[in-house]
């Protein structure tokens, strides 16, 4: 099981650092104030879109910097169904997971053969056309420029309705642990192993009878699904959408979310999202300057660590930087 | 017909913009593979230092060299001063990491642009800048029905000279053919004798301070510059590369100039909210069916 996550040497005192993470992030809620709680919530919300880039980008290698895109979907599907029909915001998740993931199927189905950098900027030009197209309110349903507001609370048939800062915390937490646990499972699958193997040799994997097309295609799906739960439970937080939240900009957080935790690698997603959500929050103090740290902090990462914080390890042998320099040469 | 005309010299002149930003970003990528994220904050911050110097060292300059030379100045300074930007980014966030590969190299790129452009915020601050109004005589000139300003014929007139000089120094000096060497096989463009090190010198001088240049132009053209328009630019430069094709200089000059013009045309024809849509969509119908852009050659894979 260890080995799963990727943990180093001495399965014993990792275990226990998990033991010891999960307590804290039980206890914790009950000791904090909202606004530690609420930053814990957004650390959540990047925690989950960065496990369903990792899907994409850190399983199968392809560079998709339109991923907001399908956050936005699935966001914008919770908020005019809820606020139009009523229908309630829980019974929404898998609806907006099956908006975004049909999307993904769509726009990606045509794009799906290109290569690297040009996957890249068609992924962007995606994720673009998505907020400008919010922006433009199409047939009057997505509110232009302001967004939709009046969002509801989830809640479940009425008589648990989560509405206060610790109830959402532990809602998206538990979708977060949700989530790994069955990205765990689909690591160690056919189609984790197809993934991994694509990502490494394209070419030998389709010699091979790899179908690349149709996991390239599942890993979209699969990540953009994800990405509309996100969406789902972002909405009903902040009560409100607009297509600012939902801009290029996200899409690269995302992106050095999956690269400074580690591609591929579930924890370093963790370590990843809580850098890109908790960072800002705790250097308040700068101010104006802030960014200007948050700037060079990502540089001098990748100065020390280009390969990620937590690196996934594979087999028997550390992947790492071997892996990094065929890539640089590639 | 004349609105089309009019149009037309409307998208190139945007265009041009495009096309001198895509230059930048089409050199780094041709010679290192990567995206230099942060070439869109270069044109901003050449925008806002040609901005100091036609506002606040105006009254000097203008006694001294007129209203032609302090253009001239500001764009120089501009350049200049980005250029060396240019190279300290280089030396600081991609030098050291570009050899460990591409991917931690784009995270640095954004951390450069990040950098950069709160950089920009903290010294000029976060409000809009309006460049001077009255900089170039509003001169409308009509051939044949259709309007043309002198700030039109200008900036494509300075555009056109910036790429014919770019073109004519790769296309036809030892040193335009050692980086185009260095971009095709870096390796034994080394063997060769080519020396890497000047290569990689010589574009990030180049690229930022043409990318500068028209920053200025931008700030003559639209008077209103902000400390976060580089990252709208940059997107468009950077699929006007992808449209010509990666990697090809004289790719990257027209995918600009296809850019601006499509962009102009959606606006006038089909809807001014949309017409970036409309972009996106032609680019991703191009690489459907283009899958190397425009003019991009054909790569044989890899195995």
């Amino acid at each position: 099981m260890t080995d799963r996550f990727s943990f180093n040497k001495s399965p014993g005192a990792s275990k226990a650092a998990v033991v010891a993470a999960i307590l804290i992030f039980f206890i914790f809620p009950f000791f904090a104030g909202d606004y530690a709680i609420d930053t814990a919530f957004f650390f959540g919300i990047y925690a989950l879109l960065g496990l369903s880039l990792n899907i994409v980008l850190g399983e199968v290698g392809l560079f998709d910097l339109g991923h907001a895109g399908f956050y936005a979907i699935g966001a914008y599907t919770t908020a005019i169904l809820n606020t139009v029909y009523g229908l309630p915001v829980l019974a929404l998740a898998p609806v907006s997971a099956m908006a975004a993931a049909l999307f993904a199927y769509l726009v990606c189905s045509p794009i799906i053969h290109l290569r690297g950098d040009y996957l890249c900027i068609v992924t962007i030009g995606m994720g673009e056309i998505v907020r400008l197209a919010l922006i433009n309110n199409p047939f009057n349903i997505t509110g232009g420029p302001n967004g939709v507001f009046g969002i509801d609370f989830p809640s479940l048939g009425g008589f648990l309705v989560i509405d206060s800062s610790i109830e959402y915390y532990f809602l998206i937490w538990g979708v977060v642990g949700v989530t790994i646990w069955g990205l765990v499972r689909l690591q160690n699958s056919k189609i984790g192993r197809a993934w991994n193997y694509i990502r490494e040799d394209e070419a030998a994997a389709g010699a091979i009878g790899v179908d690349v097309r149709k996991y390239k295609l599942l890993a979209f799906v699969i990540g953009a699904g994800i990405a509309g739960v996100a969406g789902n439970i972002y909405a009903s937080k902040l009560m409100v959408v607009s297509p600012e939240s939902f801009s290029f900009w996200e899409s690269c957080l995302l992106f050095c979310i999956v690269l400074i935790g580690g591609m591929g690698s579930i924890p370093g997603v963790l370590i990843g999202a809580a850098f890109i959500s908790l960072f800002p929050e705790i250097f308040r103090p700068f101010a104006m300057y802030r960014m200007l740290v948050f700037g060079s902090v990502m540089i001098l990462m990748m100065m020390f660590r280009p390969q990620g914080f937590w690196p996934r390890k594979r087999g028997r042998f550390s992947p790492g930087k071997a892996l990094l320099k065929q890539e640089g040469e590639a | 017909m004349q609105v089309v005309f009019e149009q037309v010299i409307n998208g190139l002149t945007i265009g041009s913009f495009y096309a001198l930003i895509a230059l930048g970003y089409s050199m780094v990528y041709g010679v290192l593979k990567l995206i230099n994220f942060a070439h869109g904050d270069f044109f901003t911050l050449g925008s806002y230092v040609g901005y100091t110097i036609l506002v606040w060292v105006s009254g000097l300059t203008v006694v001294h060299f007129g209203l032609w030379g302090l253009i001239v100045i500001a764009m120089f300074v501009a350049a200049l001063a980005v250029a060396l930007t240019g190279l300290a980014v280089e030396r600081v966030a991609y030098r050291p990491i570009y050899p460990t590969g591409r991917l931690p190299a784009v995270v640095s790129a954004l951390g450069a642009s990040i950098f950069i452009q709160n950089a920009i915020m903290v010294v000029w601050g976060p409000r809009f800048q309006a460049y001077p109004s009255k900089l170039i005589p509003n001169i409308k000139f009509v051939l044949g029905g259709v309007n043309i300003t002198l700030l039109q014929i200008l900036i494509l007139l300075m555009s056109f000279i910036l790429m014919a000089v770019l073109y004519v120094v790769i296309q036809k000096t030892t040193f335009g053919a050692a980086v185009r060497a260095s971009a095709l096989d870096r390796e034994t463009a080394s063997l060769m004798g080519i020396n890497f090190k000047k290569v990689i010198f010589f574009i990030f001088f180049l690229g930022p301070a043409l990318g500068a240049m028209a920053g200025v132009m931008v700030g003559m053209y639209y008077r209103q510059i902000s400390f976060t328009m580089g990252w709208n630019y940059g997107l468009k430069a950077f699929t006007a590369t992808i449209l010509g094709g990666i990697g090809n200089l004289p790719g990257a000059m027209f995918g600009g100039l296809i850019l601006g013009v499509l962009e102009m045309l959606g606006a006038a024809y089909i809807s001014a909210a949309w017409k970036d849509v409309f972009v996106f969509l032609i680019l991703i119908l191009v690489l459907i069916f283009r899958p190397n852009g425009l003019f991009g050659e054909r790569v044989a894979e890899k195995v």
